[in-house]
């Protein structure tokens, strides 16, 4: 059974279609890339998804939870790291972290084991009274990921999380993922970088709201007959706005 | 509702108003900014008020006890006559405030033992001034009648008001049911800071991003609306007692109602103006938006309408009825009742639902209008 299915989901801005009849079904403890340049629809489609934006057209089920219908009841399983960080930078990182765990009602018996791995898998644990705000990037999104992961959800929604963090927190951040995928958490990923892209399981290429490609990386380097995700997605892109164009 | 939740978003909240000086200080120092301004305003206006005499009797009892107010700070004698005409037309071109006219057996009605009736007449257009005023003239007044009491042995004394003060108020015949300022001032200082401070909060995480984080929990609007809620009527609670405090120092107010009267009336309508921040916020979700919209629906009726600056019964019969919109206009009437007359829920109870019902009306739609959607 999917954890994330759509039916022809869309969201209008106006005049402008910010997703287009969206279609996608991922499986359970699949890590799905939607990727596309910038405007393409990815955050929109994150904010239908978790329940925070109402589409205009269409359905989506989360975990088995209607988008709209079940939005509240949705939230009990799902994490979402926006894409801008969210946390509050006048609080500490443990200070953060404590919030959440109440907000999610983590029982206070498992919560000092599990800040702690938490902390430890993310390098944290010195900068635990650091305010959120005096933190690099890296860090702060680590953190993010560290919230999010306070009251281990079934489905985890990145936003663009290691837009402009550095390899090393990255590597970091990859680690934590993969083992999250060893315990059947099911992870939507949007993401500009393409080596990203690249390690997850199937990855949905989104151009203009659109879903231009859903495949594995290497079926759609085949497809297209290029050995590099960029390259195929530029050969994808152009050929749908060539055909627009007809 | 799950209280844990509540209790961790107050929290949060506390944590952010102590960190952050600028919205602590606009929540502890506007009420004393605001009185303290008030305070020497008035005080200000009050030290010299303009006195004209008529001395009918002019002996050596009545100069003694004009005396007593030309050696008291608070008055300045323009002038002494010999006719009403002439002290009518200072009243009316406003060169005094207040006339004191000694009967001619003054000093005769002194020493027989029978009450001296001294008129005084006061110009009450200014209210909050000429209240003052007449409170300066009356404790004039006792202590010249308490020095005479304490001699009488000597002088065989025994009336213990030997002066009785008739007084007359002209322009402004209710005067006596005037309003006090500092009543008005919590019933302003409240409801700016409460509306302004809440609809901060919440205009807040929008900007920052940090209200997309929160809503994509399971937390329940009314939870967070509630612990969001709960630092700031702390703070309004804080800038009740504080506005006691001063008017009692600044403005020498005596509270002669019941405190505890006070405060929960003062709670309700809190409760009610919180309500109203957060449900600007929820229109408004940029600080400067919320801000100017807590200001324009908040504070400028409150200040305009609410009675606390112009009189109600002065204004035009259709700036009147929006009056009754105003839910200032209750609590003001509420806070001079307990402040000024001792008179309670009672008397008061109209105005008290009214209160109630903006309170609860507000606080409802509030929780209903915030939506846990980014758009
Ligand atoms: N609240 C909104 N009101 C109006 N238009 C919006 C709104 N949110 C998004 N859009 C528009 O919808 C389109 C898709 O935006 P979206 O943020 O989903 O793109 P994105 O793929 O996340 O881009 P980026 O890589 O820059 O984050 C854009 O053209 C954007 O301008
Ligand atoms: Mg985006």
């Amino acid at each position: 059974m999917a954890v994330i299915k759509t039916t022809n989901l869309t969201r209008k801005f106006g005049d402008l279609t910010a997703v287009d009849n969206l279609n996608i079904e991922i499986p359970e403890g699949e890590i799905f890339g939607l990727v596309g340049p910038d405007g393409a629809g990815k955050t929109t489609t994150m904010r239908l998804l978790t329940g925070i934006l109402d589409p205009t057209a269409g359905e989506g089920w989360v975990y088995g939870r209607h988008i709209v219908k079940e939005a509240e009841t949705l939230k009990d399983n799902i994490a979402y790291m926006s894409q801008r960080f969210g946390l509050y930078e006048d609080l500490t990182v443990i200070e953060n972290i404590n919030f959440y765990a109440d907000i999610y009602c983590v029982p206070d018996s498992e919560r000092a084991a599990k800040i702690e791995k938490l902390l430890g898998f993310s390098n944290l644990t010195p900068f635990k009274e650091r305010l959120a705000g005096r933190l690099s990037g890296g860090m702060k999104q680590k953190l993010g990921l560290a919230c999010a992961l306070i009251h281990t959800p079934k489905v985890l929604f990145l936003d663009e999380p290691t837009n402009g963090v550095d390899p090393v927190s990255r590597r970091d951040f990859w680690r934590i993922l993969h083992n999250l995928l060893k315990e059947k958490v099911t992870i939507f990923y949007s993401t500009s970088y393409l080596d990203e892209a690249e390690r997850c399981k199937r990855v949905g290429l989104i151009h203009k709201g659109r879903l231009l490609r859903c495949d594995t990386p290497e079926e759609i380097k085949k497809e297209t007959g290029t050995k590099s995700l960029e390259e195929a997605f530029v050969s994808i892109i152009g050929e749908y706005e060539s055909a627009k164009s007809v | 509702m799950n209280l844990k939740r509540v209790r961790a978003i107050a929290n949060k909240e506390y944590i952010q108003i102590i960190r952050d000086p600028r919205s602590l200080a606009l929540g502890l120092l506007i009420p004393v900014i605001l009185i303290v301004l008030f305070g020497y305003a008035l005080s200000l206006d009050i030290k010299d008020v303009p006195l004209a005499i008529w001395d009918q009797d002019n002996t050596k009892a009545s100069v003694d006890f004009i005396l007593n107010f030309k050696n008291s700070e608070y008055f300045r004698i323009i002038g002494y006559y010999d006719n009403y005409r002439n002290l009518e037309r200072l009243l009316n071109y406003g060169r005094t405030m207040m006339v004191l006219v000694l009967p001619k057996d003054f000093s005769r009605y002194l020493y027989s033992n029978q009450s001296v009736p001294v008129q005084l007449i006061l110009d009450g257009s200014d209210s909050n001034t000429a209240t003052i005023a007449l409170g300066y003239a009356q404790s004039v007044v006792q202590q010249y009648n308490d020095k005479l009491f304490r001699k009488s042995s000597q002088t065989n004394l025994v009336n213990s008001q030997p002066i009785s003060l008739d007084q007359r108020v002209w322009f402004n015949q209710d005067f006596e049911s005037k309003n006090f300022i500092v009543p008005g001032l919590i019933a302003i200082i409240m409801m700016i800071i409460a509306a302004l401070l809440t609809s901060l909060t919440v205009a807040r995480e929008w900007e920052r991003g940090t209200m997309e984080q929160l809503i994509s929990t399971p937390v329940r609007s009314s939870e967070l609306i509630i612990g969001k809620f709960l630092p700031y009527f702390a703070i309004g609670m804080i800038d009740l007692v504080i506005s006691v405090i001063l008017g009692r120092f600044v403005f020498f107010v005596p509270l002669r109602g019941s405190l505890i009267q006070l405060f929960i009336m003062s709670a309700l309508f809190l409760t009610g103006a919180l309500s109203l921040g957060i449900f600007i916020s929820t229109v408004a979700k940029s600080q400067l938006m919320a801000s100017q919209m807590a200001i324009l629906t908040s504070f400028l009726p409150t200040f305009l309408l609410s009675g606390f600056t112009y009189e109600i019964f002065n204004m035009p019969q259709a700036v009147q009825a929006v009056t009754y919109l105003i839910p200032a206009r209750y609590f003001i009437k509420i806070l001079r009742g307990i402040y000024l007359k001792d008179i309670g829920m009672f008397e008061l109870w109209p105005e008290a639902t009214c209160l109630m019902v903006f309170s609860v009306l507000m606080s409802r739609l509030a929780i209903h209008k915030f939506k846990k959607k980014i758009l």
